[in-house]
């Protein structure tokens, strides 16, 4: 029964590749396919799973995320009978940022009155930067049916060649594992983790507690690869597209591949709709000259110009001989007239004005801040 | 039933059929035909009402109401899910002598006093869910007070040869209402009402107990209470409302309403952040626009996903248009899927239709595919969940119910 199962959403992700859309919110609030935010996907594919009691635990900047998510109410989360819960880290008088920054066992730890008050028998774990469309219900029976006391989802993909942030994982012919590599520089492997755990609630907490009281501060590191002999760890082989957002490369490249019907049908629809903030925008408007190609729009944006291979969030204006290629446009941005944008990953709200020319390339796009005028 | 009193409430008339807009209300209300690219007609309305301000709102339903019950909810998409108060479906109901359905208008109302006492309001507001406007009750309500009236009508300019379809106001040099004719022949002023009402309520509550008692009257706020409260010689003030005003009531207003959008400015703003018009949100992806794709002049919501040309029309959330099929001049409803090469010109196609590959709708030379009527402004309507047949030509102008598509067999269509 999916109402015995509960998930931490683990914020404890690396930033550092993608810090030009992270210097003022978190990775999991970054905006993503039109009109979504990174966590979106996770808490979507979470409750169209039936599992309705969810911790957030937030790392840092957790501003944006908070105004996103509010009450959980767009994902069918602000219930009396468990719900949505953003567990801040604990900051306490002896600690500080820096401090509390030291590792997600640490946020396990501070949370552990959240876990223990919860009347849930197992826990889904899982991070926000693994954008797919996944069955928690198939994940958590494969669990119970291997009589796992881990269960790891994994993909097997050249993904992992992407950068050096990945979990390798080898597996025996049962699906167990029997190694883990965090982050290794060189690798043949192809079992990417997706950094998505079934766990019993009790066996995560007495995890914690040992890492905790061993020095230990990592999940992985130092409460599953130390005990892949003693605990049944399984991996959950998921099949289905998957984009692995951890670098404004990977980002740029997975947005592109949305405007591929086939990848648009199925992330969107093959498991459910995603779930996000509601805006209660109008209509996109598209005038007499507009010229629109292999691109994803979203509501309320109102095109003069030509917009070719991009995606354009909520309310962005492309003004007349505008033209736009091979790029993104965050909620709200400007683009003027005869402005010519190539390659370019415009953040909330910038400006670019009449007549300018911005172009990155595609290995590299270039990035313009939030609220910039250009 | 305790609640906290309210200064103002508004009873929404949502229970009409809208006849005129014929299949299209074969299965719903007025109030909640698609309008807009995402929206229903109600919910302008619904809009102004948390726009001004107002949290307590009984919408009162009749007609087909299943589809604007569901629609409607508890109200959290208008904001209006609020404790003490918030919306009300308000269906006719039975009581212990006996119960019937709403006779007219102001009968509905009659038949809720209970409802409206438990606000102990000052003010009563009477809203019409058929019509498309923006406007901020709360100005109406001040000039209310500030006249000292004891009712206020909201009246709206339209042009002289048009005045015998509406109620007109005649008024004074302080806008009082002096004279009010009904669908007159001969106007004698152009401001016509638009069934937009503040009442003082212990003014209106022992018009509607002295209506319902006369069992001459119609029950009708236009026809009955207004010249009652006129030949009383009430203060009756009429509220000049500028900006756009719409009764969307035939197929041709309804489709014409539609098109007025795509209009480099239209006259209805529905970008303006300060008066958002609210709707239940269908959480669908951004649009997608395919290679080959060409999108001019449109509207097109969340959830399309365009790979052929669309042409001054109005998409709504969800609709499919294939490879080499082509839109014009059409209003798209919800999730309908135009197949690829399939043509659709100057039409109105509801909800969940499918219009397969190669098909026509709209075409000189197309044949009655069971057709119910015919629109005279040679618009075609299809109504929501049929199967036009593969290559299948539809005359300009047909209007085609999905009740006629139920009694064919499925085989013998496909």
């Amino acid at each position: 029964m999916m109402k015995d199962v509960m998930a931490i959403v683990n914020l404890a992700e690396n930033e550092e590749q993608i810090r030009d859309l992270t210097p003022h919110r978190s990775l999991a609030a970054v905006p993503f396919g039109g009109r979504y935010r990174l966590i979106d996907f996770v808490l979507s594919n979470l409750v169209h799973a039936g599992i309705f009691k969810v911790g957030v635990m937030a790392q840092h900047k957790f501003r944006s995320l908070v105004d996103h998510v509010g009450s959980g109410k767009e994902w069918d989360l602000d219930r009396y009978r468990d719900g949505l819960f953003l567990l801040p880290p604990g900051y306490t008088a002896d600690t500080d940022m820096s401090v509390a920054h030291r590792g997600d066992i640490d946020n396990f730890y501070r949370n552990s009155d959240f876990l223990k008050m919860s009347r849930q028998e197992y826990v889904v774990v899982t991070g926000s930067s693994m954008i797919c469309a996944i069955d928690y219900t198939d994940v958590v029976g494969f669990h119970q049916e291997k009589d796992a006391d881990i269960t790891v989802v994994y993909k097997q993909t050249d993904l992992a060649q992407d950068s050096n942030q990945r979990t390798m994982l080898t597996l025996d012919d049962e699906g167990r594992v029997t190694d883990i590599l965090v982050n290794p520089r060189h690798t043949d492997q192809d079992c990417l983790s997706m950094k998505m755990y079934v766990i019993k609630k009790q066996l995560l907490m007495d995890i914690v507690d040992e890492c905790d009281s061993r020095g230990g501060t990592d999940f992985v590191k130092d409460g599953l690869i130390k005990n892949l002999e003693r605990l049944r760890i399984y991996g959950y082989r998921f099949d289905g597209y998957l984009a692995k957002i951890d670098s404004l490369r990977s980002y740029y490249k997975h947005s592109m591949e949305l405007l591929s019907p086939d990848v648009w049908g199925e992330l969107f629809y093959n498991h459910g709709v995603v779930y996000t903030k509601i805006k209660n925008e109008g209509p996109a408007k598209y005038v007499d000259n507009a010229n629109v190609q292999n691109s994803l729009v979203a509501n309320a944006c109102i095109i003069e110009g030509t917009v070719e291979n991009s995606i354009l969030f909520r309310g962005v204006r492309v003004r007349r001989g505008a033209v736009v290629r091979n790029s993104i446009v965050m909620q709200k941005s400007l683009i003027g007239e005869n402005v010519h944008l190539n390659h370019a990953i415009l953040d909330k709200g910038a400006e670019i004005t009449e007549g300018k020319a911005i172009s990155g390339e595609d290995t590299y796009p270039v990035v313009i801040h939030k609220e910039a005028v250009v | 039933m305790r609640v906290r009193k309210k200064e103002v409430i508004a009873m929404l008339l949502a229970g009409g059929q809208g006849s005129r807009l014929g299949i299209l209300t074969q299965r719903l209300a007025k109030p909640a035909v698609p309008f807009g690219g995402k929206y229903r007609i109600i919910d302008f309305t619904l809009s102004n009402c948390t726009n001004s301000g107002i949290d307590t709102v009984g919408v009162l339903t009749q007609y087909q109401p299943l589809t604007l019950n569901h629609y409607i909810g508890q109200g959290s998409a208008w904001d209006l899910d609020r404790k003490g108060g918030g919306v009300s479906v308000l269906p006719p109901f039975v009581k212990a002598q006996g119960g019937q359905w709403y006779k007219g208008t102001a009968n509905a109302v009659y038949q809720n006093i209970e409802f409206i006492e438990s606000y102990e309001p000052d003010y009563v507001m009477v809203l019409s869910g058929d019509h498309i406007y923006k406007m901020d009750y709360s100005k109406m309500l001040e000039f209310h007070k500030q006249k000292n009236a004891a009712a206020t009508i909201a009246v709206f300019e339209v042009p002289w040869e048009e005045t015998f379809r509406f109620g007109i106001m005649n008024t004074n040099a302080e806008q009082r209402v002096v004279e009010f004719q009904e669908k007159p022949k001969e106007a004698k002023n152009n401001l016509a009402s638009m069934g937009v009402y503040v009442f003082n309520w212990e003014v209106l509550k022992r018009a509607l107990l002295e209506d319902e008692a006369d069992p001459e009257s119609s029950n009708d706020f236009g026809k009955n209470i207004i010249p009652k409260l006129l030949e009383e010689e009430y203060p009756l003030y009429a509220y000049a409302f500028e900006g756009y005003w719409k009764d969307v009531g035939t197929i041709y207003s309804l489709w014409e309403a539609n098109m007025d959008l795509l209009q480099a400015v239209p006259d209805l703003n529905l970008y303006d952040s300060e008066w958002r018009i609210f709707t239940p949100n269908p959480s669908q992806p951004a649009q997608c626009i395919a290679p080959g794709a060409s999108v001019r002049q449109s509207l097109v919501n969340e959830g399309c996903l365009v790979r052929g040309a669309v042409d001054h029309s109005v998409l709504f959330p969800g609709v499919h248009v294939g490879e080499g099929a082509v839109v014009r001049n059409s209003v798209i409803m919800h999730n309908v899927v135009i197949e690829a090469g399939a043509v659709v010109d100057k039409a109105i196609v509801g909800e969940d239709t499918i219009i397969e590959r190669g098909a026509y709708v709209g075409a000189e030379d197309g044949e009655d595919w069971n057709a119910v009527d015919r629109n005279e402004d040679g618009i075609t309507v299809l109504a929501e969940n049929l199967r036009v047949p593969e290559s299948l030509r539809i005359k300009t102008g047909s209007v085609v119910s999905s009740r006629a598509h139920q009694e064919f067999p499925e085989d013998k269509i496909s």
